[in-house]
């Protein structure tokens, strides 16, 4: 044994204790009824529970919906950015991505005031307006990246092969860029899916997304059902990534 | 035949006020094989990205077939480029590689594929359509992109580079595919090089470019055995280049020797540069009917030929090549035959330059003040500066000099160095000097007061 292979012991025992044991307490929790013996009640009760299965629903169509706009707003502004002809400079880059030196609680309760002081009504447009708020620079980083650094030789082929300034983005820029999008989709789709603040504060409750309910079931001691509905969170954020993790073998470093 | 398909008329382009091509002009025949020769940012990749269209040159224009390429975009331009580190695209596959162009173009399916496959032969790669272009070595990756290229049937191929990132066994064998293609093919290729060797080879015609101007255009033999300046005759093949005078027609000093050579029209004691290729200097064991006599240095086998330093009685070194080794140590008759000396003018014969008087004993030029022997000059007066080569002292620390510079060129001539130094300023000076410096070295400029000649400006000029 080198002595190299120690360093690693501190993060083994990190992740043991702060991402192994709370996944193994979740489907421990899941599996159990309130004395403690084996059960598949939980998680079936979820698929009865139909308060629960469509706030689930609407979860993953707010994520969805999310996503699309984080994608649509998002796209643009990384390839702005990331063209030099534009002349944006750091300092234009640096304030895309500012907003998240702010704590996404805080932009959150300063844009519930400013809607209400606006006199907007609290719902699912404010909601929406929120997540994009708070995602969009997810989206934007890993896909500005990628067009960073991809090789302009690339879209100097294809001009050269005969593509017009259009034809070279959908033939060879996007199709390029797409670990970038992927990374930027996985990003912000995941957090959507399991936030309940932002519900909360932009629209004062009114709307129920999942990770609220989650919360609620904690908070009120039901830990079983709570973990169980984790647990279903949990693997449907996993299939995504599978489903979108299949094209992410190119490099994309998109973490800010 | 003598229809030029690509015309050059005074192209210039700048980078940031750095000027990369001055007035370039150049004609190009249909079919012909033409490379841009140069050391990395003589502007030879600057021209070739400008016939493409991905640049846009400042001044000047490029015709095709007589048209103006000006306002025609990459994409419209029947050119085509093979690009340095080939630029396929990743997701696509060899056979969609490949078929880009032709399905940009609508070419009917059947007619891609007929193309694609005929293109595919041509390059030696038949089985490789499914391929993913990742998984290619390089020289399988080559070959995609000519072919790439190739098939859009262009009326100039651009090649930047191609062979750079290739082994060198690699890059001879499609060297000679190259050249084949482009015999089979009949298309215009423009190959932009910084190997010398590989332009002799593949080209009908080398242009030689150095700081973004054209030094030499020629076939390659022209380029090789009648080179005009001592630049190009560095730049191409080994060489001794030495100082010499041009006593009178058809006779030239150098080396302390008086040589019959075929030159002529040069006046009469005029300074010139001699240049003589290494194998054209003849080497014997005896002394006598030889023109001059040495010492044999040192002896290295260079595959075919020994590749000798042989110091001249007179103090020159020289290197010669030949089939046979001679002793180290030894004494050895040398003569030089009349066509192999390549006599060339002299680019200048001083450094000269524009200055101002900054009293009776000083002068500023080079964007420095100089020490000078007071003259009939006042302050302020603008005179012409001269200094010999060899009175340019250059001195390891910078703080030493009246000003400093750096050296960008150096050019050994048998018995001394001949640096470019460029300046704070941005000039060039000249120095003759025994002392050996490397490419970049930052060095003081010193010049002695006497050494500097001023003469009054005369005329407006």
């Amino acid at each position: 044994m080198s002595k190299r292979s120690t360093w690693v012991l501190p993060y083994a025992i990190f992740l043991a204790v702060f991402v192994v044991l709370p996944l193994v307490l979740i489907a421990v929790y899941a599996f159990q009824d309130n004395s403690g013996h084996f059960t598949l009640g939980n998680v079936l009760r979820f698929f009865s529970d139909s308060d629960a299965v469509s706030t689930f629903a609407l979860s993953l169509e707010v994520a969805i919906e999310t996503t699309l706009l984080c994608l649509l707003l998002g796209y643009p502004a990384a390839w702005i950015l990331a063209n030099k002809k534009f002349g944006f400079t750091t300092v234009t880059i640096v304030m895309f991505i500012m907003p998240m030196w702010v704590n996404a609680l805080l932009r959150t309760l300063a844009t519930a005031e400013l809607f209400s002081i606006l006199g907007f009504t609290l719902g699912k447009g404010t909601l929406l307006f929120g997540m994009v708020y708070d995602f969009l620079p997810f989206m934007i980083y890993p896909i500005y990246n990628m067009l960073l650094k991809m090789d302009t030789s690339y879209s100097e082929a294809a001009e050269d092969l005969g593509a017009t300034p259009v034809q070279v983005f959908l033939k060879v820029t996007f199709p390029l860029s797409l670990p970038g999008v992927y990374s930027g989709i996985l990003m912000v789709f995941m957090p959507t899916m399991s936030t309940f603040a932002i519900s909360e504060f932009l629209t004062n409750g009114k709307i129920k997304l999942f990770g609220t309910i989650i919360q609620e079931n904690i908070n009120s001691s039901m830990w079983n059902y709570g973990a169980a509905l984790s647990l279903v969170m949990l693997v449907l954020i996993g299939l995504t990534s599978l489903v979108t993790g299949g094209s992410r073998d190119t490099n994309v470093g998109g973490v800010v | 035949m003598d229809k030029f398909i690509i015309e050059l008329k005074h192209l210039s382009k700048s980078f940031d006020d750095k000027k990369v091509l001055e007035d370039i002009n150049l004609q190009i025949r249909q079919g012909e094989f033409v490379t841009l020769l140069g050391p990395s940012g003589c502007g030879k990749t600057t021209i070739l990205r400008l016939i493409a269209g991905f640049l846009k040159p400042d001044d000047g224009s490029i015709l095709l077939e007589g048209k103006d390429l000006s306002d025609v975009p990459p994409y419209k331009r029947p050119l085509n480029t093979v690009f340095q580190r080939y630029a396929l695209f990743p997701h696509l596959d060899v056979y969609d590689n490949i078929a880009f162009g032709l399905k940009l173009q609508k070419v009917p399916g059947e007619e891609i594929e007929k193309r694609v496959r005929k293109v595919l032969k041509l390059v030696s790669m038949s089985d490789y359509e499914e391929r993913d272009v990742e998984s290619l070595s390089g020289g399988q990756q080559q070959r995609v992109a000519i072919a790439r290229a190739l098939v859009n049937r262009p009326k100039v191929l651009l090649l930047d580079e191609p062979l750079a990132a290739l082994d060198l066994k690699m890059r001879k064998d499609m060297q000679i595919e190259l050249k084949e293609m482009h015999d089979k093919l009949g298309i215009t290729f423009i190959y932009v090089t910084h190997d010398q060797e590989e332009a002799l080879t593949l080209s009908d015609t080398v242009i030689v470019l150095k700081e973004g101007k054209i030094q030499q255009t020629g076939t390659p033999a022209d380029i090789y055995n009648e080179p005009v300046n001592s630049f190009v005759a560095d730049f191409i093949g080994d060489s001794n280049i030495l100082n010499g005078i041009m006593v009178r027609d058809r006779r030239v000093k150098f080396l302390y020797h008086e040589f019959d050579c075929v030159d002529e029209g040069f006046g009469e004691n005029v300074p010139v540069d001699v240049v003589v290729r290494p194998e054209d200097i003849y080497i014997m064991n005896r002394t006598e009917g030889s023109q001059f006599t040495g010492v044999v240095k040192s002896c290295t086998f260079k595959g075919v030929h020994y590749e000798m330093f042989v110091m001249t009685d007179e103090g020159y070194e020289l290197m010669v090549q030949d089939y046979n080794a001679f002793e180290i140590g030894s004494t050895v008759g040398l003569i030089i035959k009349p066509q192999d000396i390549q006599v060339m003018k002299k680019e200048r014969v001083c450094n000269s330059y524009r200055g101002v008087m900054k009293g009776a004993d000083r002068v500023e030029f080079l964007g420095a003040e100089f020490e000078c022997v007071p003259g009939d000059f006042k302050e302020g007066d603008p005179v012409e500066v001269e200094v010999d080569f060899r009175k340019v002292d250059l001195m390891d620390d910078k703080e030493d000099g009246c000003t400093y510079g750096t050296v960008a060129s150096i050019l050994y001539k048998g018995n001394h160095y001949f640096l470019r130094v460029k300046t704070e300023s941005g000039e060039d000076i000249y120095s003759h000097t025994q002392d050996v410096w490397d490419k970049y070295d930052t060095v003081g400029i010193k010049i002695l007061p006497q050494d500097i000649r001023i003469k009054k400006l005369t005329g407006d000029e």
